[in-house]
């Protein structure tokens, strides 16, 4: 899943403290899964704001709440259209795909993020959510035993462990478990530590961001005269 | 070991001689006087210097300007390169532009993450990005490339190819122990020619490692030249032990510094340690050679390679 953490009411107070009516927007999805912008969450934020706007003297600011089940599909984004139309700015609790299809759906009305999103993850133990993929665009995990060096080590190392890895720690600090010494142990466990004495060549990053935002194009998908290479007006 | 780039390192550790390097670490300005004072105070005293990149991520005087006005003073530099601020592109055009200005050794490490330094007493650049496009190893496969095939890492040609003698450094006693021999044998693999090894104290703990490295049959195929850091103080080793991964000083030397009483026996003491170290170093079955270091404190080194001997160069 997506996982957000939130934000200080401060620096939400001041994305908003020049419009009068604001409409916050949780997400049903992975953030309420995360427990950063769900409907509980986005009610507490809520009431928060609202104290911390009259503390500021903007107590007569409208701050409302509601909840989609899915800030990233259109579907769900059209039960909000009428509502929005109400409101000066919207602070959106979706991750930052759920801000921007709200920002490009609503063109009129400003839209800030309530959450800093983080990265593509698991719930490691009771509040505690850890990274497991970067999304790199070119999944090597078969050759590192299922464990991934470009989210998981700092250095995006391929050929580690480097001088830094210390009793299973990293150097950046204690608190990151050294992937390579994870991906060391499950090979031996597995009887592929033999694996790990070729060369890792360097990654292809044209896939990652380094190639420009991208895109997942399925022809097969895609429905006749609206893919990518249709012609403009065509459709 | 055939010469392949002609390096004063190379042809010393060809002739089968044991070599010394030394490391100098370029200054936080730009004053070039500074660089020349240090490569004054070392000069004759070991047969390269390696010239730190950004150590500890602390930004200093790039390794390769700092190379050259270490060369134009008669010294032989080693060159490091690091992973984490350059991508591939920048690391080639670096690489040709260093031998374009004669250098031809070339150390090759992953670098220390952004956030150390901001370890110590400066601010350092914590909130940087890093690169690591490519790691160590990757980039000494580069490196062999442009010297082995006169080919880029993309597969573009480059006329004439650029050899270096290349470095790459080993961690024998970080864990997990028991990998540092296959990852000494993939940095040979991907064209190490000579290694630099982080400090040894632990000479029990080395022999040992060198044991597994030559059982794996790797000191045949590569110059191992272990580190040695100048102990300055009690202080200094505990937070080595410490702090340093890989580093591991047995509690008698911590005792030795600091039963010292004052200024002048901790630093006799130092040199003892360190002599004793380098004695116990050579004496290891497949050692080619020494790499010493005295860490803001160059100006002790010549003090240090004449108490052990290795004077003068070849």
């Amino acid at each position: 899943m997506i996982v957000a953490d939130r934000k200080q009411i401060p620096e939400l107070r001041d994305m908003i403290k020049d419009f009068d009516r604001v409409l916050l927007v949780g997400c049903g999805t992975c953030v309420t899964v995360c427990l950063s912008g769900g409907e509980r969450e986005v009610g507490i934020i809520g009431s928060a704001l609202r104290m911390s706007l009259k503390l500021i003297g903007r107590g007569d600011t409208v701050v409302d709440e509601c909840t989609i089940e899915r800030q990233c599909d259109d579907a769900f984004i059209d039960a909000l259209a009428e509502r929005v139309q109400e409101y000066d700015a919207v602070i959106s609790f979706g991750c930052g795909v759920g801000v921007q299809a709200l920002a490009e759906r609503f063109p009129k009305t400003p839209m800030f993020p309530g959450l800093n999103t983080q990265f593509m993850g698991l719930l490691e133990s009771q509040g505690v959510w850890a990274e497991k993929c970067a999304g790199c665009g070119r999944c090597r995990l078969g050759e590192f035993m299922g464990l991934c060096p470009i989210a998981r080590c700092s250095k995006q190392i391929f050929n580690g462990p480097c001088g830094g890895s210390h009793d299973g720690k990293c150097e950046v600090n204690d608190d990151i478990n050294c992937v390579w010494q994870e991906i060391i142990d499950r090979a031996r466990e597995l009887g592929m530590l033999d694996k790990l004495e070729e060369l890792a060549q360097p990654q292809d990053w044209s896939t990652y961001r380094d190639g420009g935002p991208r895109k997942v194009v399925r022809e097969d998908q895609c429905i006749a005269g609206m893919g990518p290479d249709a012609e403009e007006g065509v459709q | 070991m055939s010469t392949k780039v002609g390096s004063n390192l190379e042809r010393v550790l060809s002739e089968g001689k044991f070599a010394v390097t030394a490391e100098v670490g370029p200054p936080r300005g730009p004053d070039p006087q500074e660089v020349i004072k240090k490569a004054e105070s070392v000069k004759g005293i070991a047969d390269a210097f390696n010239v730190t990149d950004n150590q500890t991520a602390v930004v200093r005087m790039s390794s390769i300007a700092a190379s050259k006005i270490l060369l134009d003073a008669g010294l032989e530099p080693v060159m490091q390169m690091v992973c984490r601020d350059r991508n591939r592109i920048a690391m080639q055009s670096d690489l040709l532009g260093a031998h374009s200005l004669g250098l031809r050794n070339c150390l090759c490490l992953s670098g220390d993450h952004q956030v150390a330094g901001a370890g110590g007493k400066l601010h350092g650049h914590p909130n940087s990005k890093n690169v690591y496009d490519i790691d160590s190893i990757q980039l000494l496969s580069v490196m062999r490339g442009l010297r082995d095939d006169a080919l880029q890492q993309g597969g573009d040609s480059i006329e004439p190819a650029a050899p270096f003698f290349i470095g790459a450094a080993w961690s024998p006693l970080a864990t997990p122990i028991d990998f540092r021999t296959i990852r000494l044998a993939k940095k040979i693999n991907a064209g190490a020619d000579f290694i630099q090894t982080q400090a040894v104290y632990d000479l029990e703990g080395f022999r040992e490692a060198m044991k597994r490295a030559e059982d794996a049959g790797l000191t045949e195929k590569v110059a191992i030249l272990p580190g040695v850091i100048l102990p300055r103080s009690a202080g200094m080793l505990k937070y080595m032990n410490a702090h340093v991964p890989g580093i591991e000083v047995p509690q008698e030397l911590i005792d030795r510094m600091t039963s010292a009483p004052d200024k002048e026996a901790r630093w006799e003491e130092g040199f003892k340690i360190a002599v004793e170290l380098i004695n116990g170093i050579k004496e290891i079955p497949g050692v080619k050679g020494i790499h010493v270091q005295a860490i803001e404190a160059e100006h002790l080194l010549p003090e240090l390679v004449e108490r052990a001997g290795l004077l003068p160069r070849p």
